[in-house]
């Protein structure tokens, strides 16, 4: 038949071979129709094509995740404004270009001996709740932060006494040069005050949960 | 004769064959030689009556769009649908009325942090309507959220989503989540403290999500504080990426509406079938 004779291709094949035939619409020795090939081919251009278009805008929009910012110190007043037994709120520019809704409050004071702190260094407790980034306040009559959203209290550390906080209030990173007491990254702390990357306000840090709630590529690392 | 050469062919009379009625092909005598013909004013004044048709015509030869018009607005509904079948329709007004005031207000409005207040400003004081507008767009936000879930308590109550509208309902619920991203991603526009707050609070209830939670606010927020580009980002998915996805699934929405029909609700009984059922008469008393 001519068909049969189409598909070996004027390759001439013992009888042997001939009594087994490809399946029809293949020539002999392929594993795939024209049609079928063809088919596959154009579907990988699309997918190319489609990917090349794509590919890019979802980077440009997921980029800033792993995006960090440049590191950015602050001047916050003289080490003689600060004493160890109360805290004195500074304000100072957080995020840049964006006016003053890029600031944010910061509770400064010297290190307590009492406490177990190093005299000779500041701590600068952020002000923003641990629980959903609330801005609480530092209430001198009772010694302690209080949250007005949702009743989120901390003690004069800034370690959670009551409410829904989940951890510590956040620190930022102080260093004193000629003088002038500077205030540098976020970094948020476990329960214990160690140090950790900055977390968001609602998650947990230390043991399993620096694990669930990954330190983020866009924060800085802790002191 | 010399009438025949002046009345056309087809309308002179035949003659009948077998009685040789004069001349063959002879007009009868009665023929109206000059038929009243219309004025060419008249004939204009027809066309022009005519106009709308057939512009209508001309489209629907080249679209047949009659058939599927007159298919989807004349379809059947089952006995027993009220009131209550509307609320679908009127998500559907209120998304209508917050695409449009949502296109005007673009007009005034401008997505940067140290602009967005005083222009949203500036549209309520000095815009003529603007606070009317803005006033539509901002309470209209609310009352499609109430009525996407009211419409969503019908289906659910009146068990509109089994089959074989489950697939409608899992686009409904999608549509209900781009509703609320909608409102959401709307909220922080205006860049008062309102916004700002409620803002940085939802951000990070996403946060609190266990793993992916912390990269889902970097991404929000287009970095780890909220900042310019997270204006600029939620003003971007607020009026180019969601309405686009929220216009081609209420599409998809209500084709499968028209194609699958609605549903009775669950307090209409079937009716009978009208064949002659000799049991029914029995029961009435009647003769089989």
């Amino acid at each position: 038949m001519a068909d049969d004779a189409d598909k070996q291709n004027g390759a001439g094949a013992s009888p042997a071979e001939r009594a087994k035939p490809d399946p029809p619409g293949y020539f002999d020795g392929e594993s795939m129709t024209r049609r079928r090939a063809f088919t596959v081919a154009v579907q990988g251009l699309g997918g190319v094509a489609g990917a090349a278009i794509v590919l890019p805008a979802v980077g440009f929009a997921v980029a800033p995740i792993f995006h960090r910012g440049k590191e950015r110190w602050e001047a916050v007043g003289p080490v003689g404004d600060f004493v160890e037994d109360t805290y004195r709120q500074v304000v100072f520019t957080e995020t840049e270009g964006i006016g003053d809704a890029g600031k944010t409050t910061a509770y400064v004071r010297r290190g307590s001996k009492q406490l177990g702190e190093n005299p000779k260094e500041m701590v600068a407790v952020s002000n923003r709740c641990v629980h959903l980034g609330c801005p609480v306040r530092f209430v001198e009559a009772a010694g302690n932060f209080i949250c007005p959203c949702h009743g989120g209290v901390y003690d004069f550390q800034g370690k959670r006494i009551g409410g829904p906080p989940v951890r510590p209030l956040d620190h930022f990173q102080t260093r004193i040069r000629n003088g002038q007491v500077e205030l540098g990254p976020r970094y948020s702390v476990t329960s214990q005050l160690e140090p950790v990357r900055a977390r968001d306000p609602g998650e947990f840090t230390g043991g399993i949960w620096e694990y669930l709630y990954p330190p983020r590529p866009s924060t800085f690392p802790p002191p | 004769m010399k009438l025949d050469s002046l009345i056309p062919a087809p309308l002179r009379k035949p003659a009948k064959p077998g009685q040789g009625n004069g001349a063959k092909g002879a007009a009868p005598a009665d023929l109206k030689t000059e038929p009243e013909r219309p004025s060419d004013a008249a004939r204009l004044g027809d066309r022009a009556k005519e106009a709308p048709v057939d512009v209508l015509a001309w489209v629907d030869q080249r679209t047949a769009a009659t058939g599927f018009l007159t298919g989807m607005l004349y379809r059947k509904v089952p006995k027993g649908t009220n009131w209550f079948y509307t609320l679908g329709s009127a998500t559907l007004f209120a998304f209508i009325v917050q695409a449009t005031t949502g296109v005007f207000l673009a007009m005034f409005y401008t997505p940067s942090t140290t602009q967005a207040y005083g222009s949203i400003a500036h549209i309520n004081n000095d815009v003529f309507l603007g606070a009317f507008v803005h006033g539509m767009h901002k309470w209209g936000s609310s009352v499609m959220v109430i009525l996407i879930f009211l419409h969503m308590g019908r289906t659910f109550f009146f068990g509109a989503y089994k089959y074989p509208r489950e697939l409608n309902w899992v686009i409904g619920v999608v549509l209900l989540i781009l509703t609320m991203t909608m409102a959401f991603t709307g909220y922080l526009l205006p860049f008062d403290q309102r916004s700002f707050w409620a803002s940085v609070v939802g951000i990070n209830i996403n946060g609190t999500g266990p793993v992916i939670g912390p990269y889902l606010s970097d991404f929000l927020r287009a970095g780890p504080e909220l900042g310019a580009t997270t204006l600029s980002r939620f003003y971007a998915i607020h009026m180019l990426l969601l309405p686009g996805a929220i216009i081609a699934l209420i599409g998809a929405h209500l084709y499968l509406v028209v194609k699958l029909g609605t549903t009775a609700p669950p307090w209409m009984r079937a009716e009978r079938p009208k064949v002659a059922d000799p049991t029914s008469r029995l029961e009435a008393g009647g003769h089989p």
